[in-house]
């Protein structure tokens, strides 16, 4: 878990100050070697790694537009993701899909920019699974301003009643966009919408990655033994603004100082320490974590560009020949590699 | 072009209490656009309301609060999330006056950010005039100047119908989304309208007709000044509003120079281009010599650099297409 949590926390470092190269002073979302918008995770890092640590490559996951940190912990391909982000041709998605579009099918993980779109696929999952009188579950990610979204509630109710082996994981980190929680919703305690369709839903502050561990571990056993969904809530804290670029006009300076004090990957290294797993042990992971991430981001970076021919394929699976190849100059248009 | 709409809006609720704003970041943040920008300190959290990420609820709302005579301007963040909400958008705000035979009216704007060109691949960056404008019921905006983006929301909050208003985000003047320099016009302080269904022909020209909106008014005219130099002269028409048409310009335009390109950041099949050449086709079908079209291929907005440089038409494409009209 530790490991997890210190190599989403490096990576997405190094993330943020490759994307901020040629950004600056002033920033321009199309300058700089990373396109596009830039979703970043700090502060979310408990939650993906206590919950993904219960996970085998056959289980499912859905994570929405801030998935670096989900995806590591689950076990995503961290060199082919760089270069995805980075918009290469040997990226996860062949550079189509970019950092809110990861796609990794050896493990099963996707992630969308879209709200709480990920809810729905992953109850259809969790029936796959069901059907096939497997073991798999599948597990969502989403933020606490996601579920005030309809899709969200919908899930709910599906997974309920068919029983299907799937765990909702609200990551609360009490801001969507600009929005404060209590601006959004009367029920400060997410979770607590579980009952409205009969299902357990927990609760666990403080981004304590060993209570989120504990708690996924019975949501996660009890899905996969057949006994269906829960809905766990777990408060994270936003340490940088919604995006990059983000200048947080609208946050209060006590906000962020608090998030700030509450970091799970300090909090995680105290608990170790009280374990007693000694320094060391910890500075080595760290280095190793740290190599790790560079060497991702070295090999993305000496990928190629896709060609631009590249854009027409992949439209369908079986080309349909004609229709998607309306651009003359597409030489491979209607038939995929 | 952001805070010619703001003007805008801001007049409308200084004359009206009935007007209001509601969407997502549109108050503390001022819209993720600045399409909202300022409109809080003036007007509180009563009349520019936040609301929870719930376009269902919210845009239902909006057509519920219309349809009780107020006139909510409701902001759609990215035209791209329509899907989640397009019960409400196309069931019920254009469809509610048709059904209830004229008895109800829906005076409601729906306000929303469409457009590529900033990397953000397949869920951020498409432009969907086509969708919103192929459902009947709605009245649909495209500006593409800033004196246009004022006049043009005047009309819509004052329209009795329910009127969506794209605003590309490229044009709006963003810091962080260098604006190329047309969409920067001069805007007069005081109120103007700009009527629904009078396209705008933007630079006149014998030897071709290039019909265009949004974003691609800009690159249209870019590729109009290069064929100049080569002895091309080519009329370019900004539609401005889908919903209603202006066809008569586009007919007349036609009529003089015989080519036609119609050229559209949305999707090239069912949309906009087709639309227009059809228009054209039924219309008088011996007056048309030639036509093209440059349109967004069929493929969903890539990320990648190069990919999506591939599929959005630059000026480059829309000069290739006027030359190989006038051939």
């Amino acid at each position: 878990m530790y490991d997890d949590m210190v190599t989403a926390r490096r990576y997405e470092e190094r993330l943020q100050e490759e994307y901020l190269e040629g950004k600056q002073p002033s920033f321009d979302i199309s300058a700089g070697p990373i396109p596009g918008e830039l979703h970043l995770a700090a502060g979310h890092e408990a939650s993906g790694a206590g919950v993904c640590a219960h996970l085998r490559d056959d289980d499912t996951v859905t994570a929405p537009h801030r998935p670096h940190h989900v995806a590591v912990a689950k076990g995503v391909d961290l060199k082919r993701m760089t270069a995805e982000i980075f918009g290469r041709e040997t990226g996860l998605c062949r550079g189509k899909g970019g950092h809110m579009h990861l796609f990794d099918p050896d493990v099963n993980f996707a992630c969308s920019g879209i709200i709480a779109e990920g809810c729905p696929p992953a109850v259809g999952a969790a029936m796959a699974a069901k059907k096939r009188n497997t073991d798999a579950v599948a597990v969502a990610f989403l933020g606490e301003g996601a579920i005030d979204q309809g899709g969200f509630f919908e899930s709910l109710n599906l997974a309920s009643v068919h029983d299907l082996p799937v765990v909702f994981v609200i990551e609360d980190n009490d801001w969507a966009i600009s929005m404060p929680k209590e601006r959004v919703t009367d029920v400060e305690n997410g979770a607590d919408r579980a009952g409205g369709f009969d299902l357990p839903g927990v609760r666990v502050d403080h981004d304590d990655a060993v209570a989120v561990h504990e708690a996924a571990g019975e949501a996660v056993g009890r899905a996969r033994d057949g006994n269906g969904p829960t809905l766990l809530e777990v408060q994270v804290h936003r340490r940088m603004g919604h995006f990059m670029g983000d200048a947080e006009g609208y946050r209060p300076d006590a906000d962020r100082e608090r998030a700030e004090a509450r970091d799970s990957v300090e909090r995680i290294e105290a608990d170790l320490a009280d374990y007693g797993v000694d320094d060391d042990e910890l500075a080595a992971i760290r280095e190793r974590a740290e190599s790790r991430v560079e060497e991702a981001i070295e090999w993305a970076k000496e990928q190629p560009e896709p060609d631009p021919g590249q854009a027409y394929e992949d439209v369908f699976t079986n080309p349909v020949g004609g229709a998607a190849a309306t651009d003359p100059s597409a030489g491979a248009a209607g038939g995929d590699d | 072009m952001s805070r010619a709409m703001v003007e805008a809006v801001a007049a409308e609720m200084r004359a009206d209490e009935e007007v209001f704003v509601m969407g997502e970041d549109v108050a503390d943040y001022g819209g993720i656009f600045d399409s909202t920008e300022g409109l809080l300190e003036e007007f509180g959290h009563d009349r520019i309301m936040d609301v929870p990420i719930s376009e269902t609820g919210f845009i239902g709302a909006g057509v519920g609060a219309a349809q009780a005579g107020m006139r909510p301007i409701v902001e759609l963040m990215f035209a791209d999330f329509f899907g989640v909400a397009m019960d409400q958008i196309y069931n019920g705000m254009a469809k509610n006056t048709y059904m209830s035979g004229g008895a109800v009216s829906v005076p409601m704007v729906l306000t929303t950010a469409v457009g590529g060109t900033y990397n953000d691949a397949a869920q951020h960056s498409q432009t969907l005039y086509g969708t919103f404008a192929h459902l009947p019921g709605m009245k649909v905006v495209v500006p593409s100047t800033a004196y246009d983006a004022k006049g043009l929301m005047h009309t819509a909050v004052r329209d009795d119908d329910p009127v969506v208003y794209m605003f590309h985000k490229r044009l709006m003047g963003l810091g962080w989304m260098p604006a190329p320099p047309g969409p920067k016009t001069a805007v007069p302080e005081e109120e103007y309208t700009v009527p629904f269904g009078e396209a705008d022909v933007k630079r006149e020209g014998g030897d071709a007709t290039v019909v265009t909106l949004g974003l691609h008014v800009h690159r249209a005219l870019a590729a109009a000044e290069d064929l100049a130099e080569e002895g091309i002269d080519a009329e370019v028409i900004d539609l401005r509003t889908l919903v209603p048409l202006d066809e008569e310009t586009v007919l007349e335009s036609v009529g003089k120079t015989g080519r036609l390109v119609v050229v559209d950041e949305d999707y090239r099949s069912f949309g906009v281009t087709g639309e227009l050449i059809a228009l054209a086709a039924e219309s008088n079908l011996d007056a048309l010599d030639a036509v093209e079209r440059v349109a967004m291929p069929d493929v969903p907005v890539p990320y990648a650099r190069p990919l999506e440089e591939e599929v959005n038409p630059d000026s480059e494409a829309v000069a290739a297409a006027v030359r190989s009209v006038v051939e």
